[in-house]
């Protein structure tokens, strides 16, 4: 467990509860973010509220920025998998994501921190989902 | 307005956070997800976290049925489960699992300056938009059976 970052882990995920907990106590909104960016793919929708849904999306955007722009030496991520790839597990959370109504932060922390048995559910079909298709490509592909 | 400034700082603290425990990083979330290569148990750290600090406001509102501005809060069901909740699940979850990316950690990873990572994004938003697609299809359908049944 060479890699583990308890410490970076606990507090990086403090203040992901604390973003559901501002959006959620001031607006009534959930930070789901596949929710918020697909409520922005059919913007003509009634109801559709882009204003609020665009700034938390600037602010998900700028925030890596803004620690990097202050604390800087924030190591680039790594991103190695092919353009190919890339393309179909982005169609595939895109879909899965609208399809099951959430991801790691609508399902994963704001329903599990709601008690719902629905995200509970979810939570636990894409972890396990995800483990197994990563020991896949990692392991038996060869990869 | 607030809405606008209460959504920022939202998205601001969540980019923060996912920069801290480093979930922007497809390598950490792999590294997590492959149990069988060198474990990282980081993850369960950041949703642990999250979900605690995130309850208390959760279960204030969900009491209450408002938020602190005294404006009614619709929170999505609890119950039934159903077939596409855990079908789209499965479905993100094989996503997630061949490259590392869910949606929040793709979007924030741009303020890092990742420019790969907008192919990701705009195949994401493509199967969004499917599925936005198909619902409407499906809605429009089922609105003209209604329609040719009542006639």
């Amino acid at each position: 467990m060479e890699n583990f970052t308890p410490g970076g882990a606990l507090l990086g995920g403090a203040l992901i509860g604390l973003s559901a907990a501002i959006l959620m106590l001031y607006s009534g909104r959930i930070a789901g973010i596949s929710g918020i960016v697909g409520g922005l793919v059919n913007i003509r929708r009634p109801g559709a509220e882009p204003g609020w849904r665009l700034a938390f999306l600037a602010g998900l955007i700028g925030g890596p920025a803004l620690v990097n722009a202050i604390a800087g030496g924030i190591a680039p991520i790594t991103l190695d998998a092919s353009v190919g790839l890339m393309i179909g597990a982005g169609l595939l959370v895109g879909i899965g994501t609208r399809l099951g109504g959430g991801c790691t932060s609508g399902h994963g922390v704001c329903g599990m921190a709601r008690l719902s048995p629905r995200s509970m559910t979810a939570t636990v079909s894409f972890l396990a989902t995800a483990m197994l298709i990563a020991y896949l490509v990692r392991h038996a592909a060869g990869g | 307005m607030i809405m606008i400034v209460v959504a920022l700082i939202s998205g601001l603290v969540f980019g923060v956070g996912l920069t801290i425990s480093r979930m922007v990083d497809p390598a950490k979330v792999l590294g997590f997800l492959d149990i069988a290569g060198a474990w990282d148990p980081s993850l369960i750290l950041v949703m642990a976290g999250a979900i605690v600090v995130a309850f208390p406001a959760f279960f204030w509102v969900q009491r209450r049925g408002h938020d602190i501005r005294a404006r009614a809060v619709a929170l999505p069901p609890r119950w039934p489960l159903d077939w596409r909740l855990v079908a789209g699940s499965v479905i993100f979850g094989a996503g997630w699992g061949l490259v590392g990316f869910c949606p929040g950690p793709a979007l924030a990873s741009l303020g890092l300056g990742s420019a790969r990572s907008l192919i990701f994004i705009a195949a994401m938003l493509i199967g969004m938009a499917a599925v936005e697609l198909a619902n409407r299809q499906i809605a429009a359908r089922s609105a003209t059976r209604a329609v040719a049944s009542e006639g």
